[in-house]
């Protein structure tokens, strides 16, 4: 009956959240459109450099796209519901705070896709790309695993709102502008100061991107692709527990500090 | 079997420097509507926040039901829920979609949900047609109906009120009140209803304790405390009780909420 009622609230936070798109959706159709034209104009940067370098930056585009919604999606749900007001009735439901982060991790994902499936569809339209060489079994298997791993991280930043909202959002964008530097998202890491390249090491998305220009652009089979879809398995495995397990220690914090309040 | 039982508990608020509540100690019996007066800033949404679960003593225990609030909250969880002075929620999204989010999260089927908090909205004058409205096209009266359509169709037996008629047109409060004395005359829920209104207090609580910086000054029965301090009105109680104006306590206050 409990595990029911979990799955019920699960489905609650993924029909909450679209009903919010619904009610926004003047400003879905904006975000949409600027993201749509801001993967094209990317694009258009490759075109003198051949199809090949068009579909590298497109891949940068898209993956990044993808991996950057899940990780706003889930760490702003908190910093969304503090300046609604509403997190202190979200906290005082009877459910597990992992049914509270496992239905906005289930909406990230439907959204994520939906909104990358959207601009992959304009972005071929308008650049007439072609995916005739891509393995895109392994590809698909390479993004969901790094989803994952987003997943973990997008936990772990949802901390950050939990102990201050304003701040906490803050370096919430912060942490997403160095993971988009450090990963190689439009370009290959090796071009990065020497003193910064080490820090590219620690970010899922080097390895998510590696792996899906590996799948997309050269055909590369999972098995060949095997070590770096282990390793981003292993970030996700890792980050969603630790994650969680903070999340946990932070909502204590606010309960002695009497963060949850509006203005905590 | 008592509905609350509250043990010495002291909360301090270290950031703003305030002891926000000291050495609380009561108990509520099961059916009990029982009311908290005292100015803002003298710990009534603090008390309430550690009963939600949403708060942590320093020290002192506090049970609902016989269950602790910070060793048992998912067990309190069931049995409460809490309409704040603020009316939180989506204001994008209409009452429904805002109450059937709350359904979900307490596993109430969606039709059930419908028809009782509509039955509830309809009892405080509610325009049902207003029901899938965006909830920041409807006055603060109307959103705190809703709020406390969304404590009570999750049937709770501990309803905590924080304040919900502060800020409401006179009509709105009166029929909030009058909502809330028939809820007492017609069902056993316990009731803990915190307000800064005096007349209020008089009229849905069966017993009031008096608070001022963050104690506990007295608990009784209206007519009782304002024989004990031979005076007429409650806020007279208060005066005596504390040697101080009102609003000269609300300034003493200010921040410990």
């Amino acid at each position: 009956m409990r595990v029911k009622t979990e799955i019920v609230s699960t489905l609650g936070f993924l029909e909450r959240n679209l009903s919010l798109v619904r009610r926004y959706l003047g400003w879905e159709i904006v975000f949409m459109t600027y993201n749509i034209v801001n993967a094209l104009t990317i694009g258009f940067i490759g075109v003198t450099q051949g199809k090949q370098f068009v579909m590298y930056l497109t891949i940068g585009a898209l993956v990044w796209g993808f991996l950057s919604v899940l990780f706003h999606e889930i760490s702003e749900s908190v910093a969304w519901e503090r300046w609604e007001g509403t997190i202190e009735y979200t906290f005082m439901a009877p459910i597990h705070r992992f049914t509270q982060l496992f239905g906005s991790c289930l909406f990230a994902i439907v959204y994520g896709l939906i909104r990358t499936v959207l601009i992959l569809f304009f972005v071929a339209l308008f650049l007439g790309l072609s995916l005739k060489q891509a393995n895109l079994g392994a590809a698909l298997v390479v993004l969901v695993v790094s989803g994952l791993s987003f997943i973990g991280l997008g936990l772990v930043a949802a901390i950050l709102p939990l102990m201050s909202t304003e701040k906490g959002a803050q370096a919430t964008h912060i942490m997403e502008a160095v993971i988009l530097l450090v990963s190689g998202v439009y370009y290959d890491v090796s071009v990065l100061p020497k003193w910064l390249q080490p820090l590219s090491a620690f970010s899922p998305a080097t390895y998510s991107l590696r792996a899906l220009r590996g799948a997309l652009l050269e055909g590369k089979s999972l098995t060949e692709l095997w070590p770096t879809v282990l390793l981003l398995l292993a970030i996700g495995v890792l980050l969603i527990p630790l994650g969680l397990i903070a999340f946990n220690q932070a909502e204590i914090y606010a309960k002695r500090t009497g963060k949850l309040k509006r203005n905590g | 079997m008592n509905a609350i039982h509250c043990r010495n508990i002291n909360k301090h608020f270290k950031q703003k420097k305030v002891i926000a509540l000291r050495e609380i100690d009561f108990t509520v019996p099961k059916g009990e509507t029982f009311g908290i007066i005292g100015p803002n800033g003298s710990g009534k949404s603090t008390l309430v926040r550690i009963l939600s679960t949403l708060l942590i003593p320093d020290t002192g225990s506090a049970t609902v039901f016989t269950h602790d609030v910070v060793r048992s909250p998912m067990a309190v969880r069931r049995m409460i829920n809490r309409v704040s002075v603020d009316a939180a929620f989506f204001k994008k999204l209409s009452a429904w979609e805002n109450l059937r989010y709350a359904a979900r999260l307490y596993g109430v089927p969606k039709k059930q949900a419908r028809e009782k908090t509509l039955a509830i909205l309809d009892s405080m004058g509610f325009p049902k047609k207003r029901f899938d409205e965006p909830l920041e096209e409807l006055s603060r009266g109307m959103q705190q109906k809703v709020a406390i359509a969304r404590s009570l169709f999750t049937s709770p037996i501990l309803l905590l009120l924080d304040e919900p008629t502060t800020g409401l047109d006179p009509r709105s409060k009166k029929e909030v009140q009058d909502f809330i004395f028939g809820l007492k005359r017609q069902t056993d829920i316990t009731v803990l209803l915190t307000t800064h209104d005096m007349a209020e207090a008089e009229t849905l609580c069966d017993r009031i304790a008096i608070i001022n910086g963050g104690g506990f000054i007295a608990v009784d029965k209206a007519e009782r405390l304002k024989d004990r301090f031979g005076v007429n009105d409650l806020e007279a109680v208060f005066m005596r009780s504390t040697g101080k104006e009102w609003e000269e306590s609300e300034q003493d206050a200010e921040g410990r909420d």
